[in-house]
């Protein structure tokens, strides 16, 4: 289990090089799982609001639409680069 | 055990792939398949008889361009944006022929989930939204972009650094991160459950066999998503390379 390795480590079995690698490797998760909450809400909340505003004035979804890609690429953009920094720490 | 058993490969193996001759490897062959492809199909559509109705690739072909017409610059641009129309186009061509190997059987890697094909078309983006807006405002780019209208002079400490940040540095950034991240976590999630299922079904413990169907439904699921999103980010690359044009080719909007 990596996320008991840290224990294992501190039984003194590690040369520093393993330590680090460890501790990157259980770390690397909670990197991106706090990168992706604020993300998360707020592409739900975007999305909820322009489904409502779809449902108000069917006429306006296009417009909607396109600006809802948007706010949702502008978004997403900061869970993407958790996702990088668990990639580029963890792998 | 099997979470012995089953140990996920090193990142390099999964993306870097060997030279099939010097320095030309197959995300190359990718990336050059793209633009053959694109530019071939719509030469094909180009020497058509434009009078008699389109059928075929010219089919194709124009509901492509009707596409990025009606739903990319008419959107963000207006009717004095039309003139763009050949640039997003290809943009948009060459990105969506990147990504879609992604899911193609024997292919299975998106171009794009390597940096450097993101990286350089952002940088081209930048260098062209950039020589549009020294072009239609002169210098008075820099003023329009650095000091919007309507805030407090005092403000203007704060908010010209930003601006700077979000407009020169952070634009053509996250426009290369948003389409490289999108792609390497859709290969790397199909690569997961790919190795998952086989090593369920390969596995020495019989009783775990018939459970390895649950990793191929997610897998199966996962590759048809990955058609929604091949295309979304494609249209999201286009689609915000024709806002920052258009906010730079008219600062009021």
């Amino acid at each position: 289990m990596e996320a008991f390795s840290h224990l294992a480590a501190a039984a003194g079995t590690s040369t520093p090089s393993e330590l680090k690698a460890q501790a990157a490797a259980s770390s690397a998760g909670f990197a991106y799982g706090l990168a992706a909450i604020g993300p998360g809400i707020g592409i739900g909340y975007l999305v909820g609001k322009s489904v409502e505003a779809m449902a108000r004035q069917p006429e306006a979804a296009g417009m909607v639409r396109t600006t809802m890609f948007l706010g949702i690429a502008f978004t997403e953009a900061l869970a993407l680069i958790g996702f990088v920094v668990f990639i580029l720490i963890g792998l | 055990m099997l979470a012995e058993a089953f140990k996920f490969p090193e990142i390099n193996a999964i993306l870097r792939w060997q030279d099939i001759f010097t320095s030309f490897n197959k995300i190359a062959l990718i990336a050059v398949a793209a633009a053959v492809i694109g530019i071939v199909v719509f030469l094909l559509a180009g020497n058509k008889d434009a009078k008699v109705a389109p059928k075929g690739v010219r089919n194709l072909a124009e509901t492509t361009v009707e596409f990025i017409e009606d739903g990319i610059v008419m959107q963000t641009m207006g009717k004095s944006g039309l003139g763009w129309t050949p640039f997003l186009l290809s943009l948009f061509i060459f990105i969506y022929l990147c990504n879609v190997p992604g899911i193609i059987p024997f292919l299975q890697m998106p171009a794009t989930a390597r940096i450097a094909i993101p990286m350089f078309l952002a940088l081209l983006v930048w260098v062209v939204f950039i020589g549009v807006g020294f072009k239609h405002q002169g210098i008075g780019y820099l003023k329009s972009s650095l000091f919007p209208p309507g805030v407090p002079k005092a403000l203007y400490v704060l908010v010209t650094p930003i601006e700077f940040i979000s407009t020169f540095l952070v634009r053509p950034f996250s426009l290369t991160v948003r389409l490289f991240a999108n792609m390497l976590a859709g290969h790397i999630l199909l690569v997961t459950f790919a190795l998952l299922s086989k090593e369920l079904f390969q596995g020495d413990t019989l009783a775990l066999k018939p459970v390895g169907i649950l990793p191929l439904f997610m897998l199966t699921f996962l590759t048809a998503f990955e058609v929604l999103v091949a295309f979304l980010q494609a249209y999201i690359f286009t689609i915000l390379t024709a806002v920052y044009i258009g906010g730079s080719a008219h600062p009021e909007h």
